[in-house]
């Protein structure tokens, strides 16, 4: 098949033949990033805007390395989180990027569905680096090369999502992208941070960290918001790490070659005891190397869409 | 100056009037139902307006608009919320006090009716707010603002979350005998809520409001309006819980009216799914049970009245992330062709459709309008039930643009909008 989309805003609206085209892809990039010329003229005469409204410096690293790998030229555009309430509108932004030549733009942003308002108004093509607690569709799809090359094949696998369901863009994301690939998907935290619909999309849901983890192939591990324990979703943190934090006896219950990961920066001691965090690292670290293929694929896709068309 | 309607459909709730006739205007009053037009259609006096095929009803009464004036006037005027109100078949409007400065006192009650009445072309109604600026803390200057020309208080869209201060309204207003109009709303359930917490909801990230924030305000206010005698009115229904709540209220006889807005009873929370601003308002589109919920509420009697909540926002302000476009869409142009959807889907009877938009609404804020009889001023309006429409939000009257329903196809045009005998809209 050939990739027909202008924009990637989520794995919601994604087939499972379009999300394994992204990843079979994202190999061939990963080949490129082995090399030691670490370039390829794909993007070349391109120019590529990363728009962010909230500090992400390791997301946004990522994607600039991505777009010089393919010889794009980037523009960096950050701004402050208070900019989205005062001044200039979303759109009028944009639309200032545009008129410097970017075609395609990133866009991170505190308000979930963003990204959309720009592809609805705007000529570029939009990549979605994370909405609100919409979407986050280039780390769910780090994530499933990274499971994809550590256990073969997605399809069958039991797979965990601990923490903040609700505020959180990466399960949702990884909910959607490990269900159209076969994946059994369970979701587990405290009830005031798991959405009730949520089974609405094939997930289980479980409160009980050491039920939901039983035989499980995969525990994705989601940061905790530090802020959150200022309201009323949990108690405190050291609650909510007794009975959500994955430590060693916990993790004794799951598959014996369970993989943890993790999309960082990780709360050490909290989400993760620290010695499961050290044997985690060599995975987390996989999961930073591959999201640069991942989003170079990303990249590749859309533009050669574009050309197409 | 008279005006002869005739040989349309008449078809008035207020007197159990539904059969073919003429009907005479003179001197800005029904005058009276001629048999035959004969006598009129050679009285070079009498304008003579032929209304075969069409139905001829009192002028629609909205007890829920919002014409922004003073304050917000970008996004509306009492002008052209008045031009938007007649091109609907609306005679008479009442709209809410969050304006700026908030209607909290005679003044402004008496600047509203002043614009009204040199630049407005449908009758205008005021409503009071129920405390000093909407900040749910002190009384508004309730009796002099119902001497002024008030017909309720509601803090709308500023749900009165102290009970202890909705309990004192509801007793105050009783010296006035005018309703206490509630926007049910727990803002601490509703949190940072933009749309109805649901599948959809959940699966766009957006944070909810769930129908439990409008239950259990509904829930304390009828509580109150029991224990103090009150006239209680739920503004926009828009949950099955609200709908179960009032209906077994108005059982146990506690003086309670409720009201809903057309796109309560049309569309779903379905209609946000792509961050479209225009389906977001408050209360937001719920889920498929509480649509049918409110359709067999319509239908048993239990909600009174449609009401628009009409609530214009310049295009700027709704082009924007959904989490900050402001809550609000327009209605006064589509009530009319979405309300006979009702009648098309079997779910009220045309005659109990234009009660809900006339008698029904007026006898709730005591209005003395949506009726026809003789001697009573002469609001009324001539339309088109089945002519197909298709709506384009560039032809609204109102300033606003902001509605969900821009290209649907729909039937029902207004084609003569008369106000105190005189011709305010002509389509």
């Amino acid at each position: 098949m050939t990739f027909q989309r202008k924009h990637i805003l989520g794995l919601e609206e994604l087939s499972a033949e379009e999300i394994t085209l992204i990843l079979d892809t994202a190999e061939s990039m990963k080949e490129v990033s082995a090399r030691d010329v670490k370039k390829v003229p794909a993007l070349r005469g391109v120019t590529v805007c990363n728009l962010f409204y909230e500090p992400s410096t390791r997301t946004r690293s990522s994607f600039e390395i991505a777009e010089k790998r393919l010889s794009a030229d980037v523009l960096n555009f950050t701004l402050s989180h208070s900019s989205v309430t005062k001044g200039e509108t979303l759109l009028d932004t944009a639309r200032n990027l545009e008129a410097m030549g970017a075609s395609v733009i990133v866009i991170r942003h505190p308000m979930s569905g963003s990204p959309w308002l720009l592809a609805k108004e705007l000529n570029s093509s939009i990549i979605n680096a994370g909405d609100g607690s919409h979407e986050h569709p280039s780390q769910a799809l780090l994530d499933l090369f990274t499971i994809r090359e550590m256990k073969g094949e997605i399809k069958g696998l039991k797979v965990a999502i601990v923490g903040d369901i609700l505020h959180s863009r990466v399960a949702r994301s990884n909910v959607w992208g490990l269900i159209k690939l076969g994946a059994e998907v369970r979701v587990v935290g405290p009830p005031t941070l798991i959405p009730k619909y949520i089974e609405n999309a094939n997930a289980r849901t479980f409160y009980n960290l050491e039920e939901a983890i039983e035989g499980a192939d995969v525990i994705i591990m989601l940061r905790i918001q530090m802020e959150r324990q200022e309201s009323v979703y949990f108690p405190s943190l050291r609650e909510y790490s007794r009975f959500y934090g994955l430590t060693r006896e916990k993790l004794k219950g799951a598959d014996k070659d369970a993989t943890v990961m993790h999309p960082g920066p990780i709360n050490r001691g909290i989400e993760l005891s620290s010695d499961i965090a050290d044997d985690a690292s060599s995975v987390i670290l996989d999961q930073v190397s591959n999201g640069i293929a991942v989003r170079m694929a990303m990249f590749y896709l859309v533009a050669s869409a574009g050309r197409n068309q | 100056m008279s005006i002869l309607i005739k040989g349309g459909r008449i078809i008035d709730p207020s007197q159990g009037i539904d059969g073919k006739g003429n009907i005479l205007i003179e001197n800005g009053h029904i005058k009276s139902y001629p048999k035959t037009a004969k006598k009129y259609e050679k009285d070079l006096d009498v304008t003579v307006i032929d209304a075969k095929g069409m139905v001829v009803s009192p002028g629609f009464v909205d007890i829920h608009v919002h014409l922004r004036e003073p304050g917000f006037e970008h996004k509306e005027t009492i002008r052209s919320g008045c031009e938007s109100a007649a091109a609907g078949g609306f005679t008479s409007i009442v709209c809410m006090p969050n304006t700026n400065p908030v209607n909290d006192n005679a003044s402004v009650t008496e600047y509203i009716l002043l614009k009204a009445r040199t630049e407005g072309i449908v009758n205008v109604f005021p409503i009071g707010a129920i405390t000093k600026g909407e900040m749910g803390e002190t009384l508004a200057q309730i009796g002099e603002m119902y001497e002024a020309g008030c017909v309720g208080v509601s803090d709308d869209g500023m749900p009165v979350m102290n009970a202890k201060v909705m309990r004192h309204a509801m007793e105050y207003v009783q010296a006035f005998d005018i309703p206490v109009i509630s926007h049910a709303e727990d803002k601490n359930l509703s949190g940072k809520g933009v749309m109805n917490e649901g599948i959809v909801s959940t699966e766009l990230g957006l944070a909810g409001i769930p129908c439990a924030s409008e239950d259990v305000m509904v829930s304390r206010d009828i509580t109150v309006a029991e224990l103090t005698g009150a006239r209680l009115h739920i503004c926009h229904v828009s949950t099955a819980g609200s709908v179960r709540l009032i209906r077994a209220a108005k059982k146990r006889g506690v003086k309670v009216t409720a009201e809903v807005a057309p796109h309560h009873f049309i569309l779903t929370d379905e209609a946000v799914s792509q961050y479209d601003t225009n389906a977001k308002m408050n209360p937001p589109l719920r889920g498929k049970k509480d649509r049918e919920a409110i359709l067999v509420g319509l239908k048993d009697g239990t909600l009174d009245a449609i009401a628009t909540d009409h609530a214009p926002h310049s295009e700027d302000e709704k082009k924007v992330e959904f989490d900050i476009a402001p809550f609000g869409i327009i209605g006064l142009e589509t009530a009319l062709p979405l309300s006979l959807k009702l009648v098309q889907d079997g779910v009220l009877t045309i005659n109990q459709m234009i009660s809900k938009l006339t008698d029904a609404p007026s006898e709730i804020l005591k209005l003395g309008k949506g009726t026809l009889k003789i001697g009573s001023a002469a609001d009324v309006a001539v339309w088109d039930p089945e002519k197909e429409i298709t709506v384009d939000r560039e032809k609204f009257h109102s300033k606003a643009k902001n509605c969900p329903f821009h290209g649907w196809k729909l039937n029902g045009s207004v084609l003569y909008t008369i106000v105190n005998g005189e011709v305010v809209y002509t389509g």
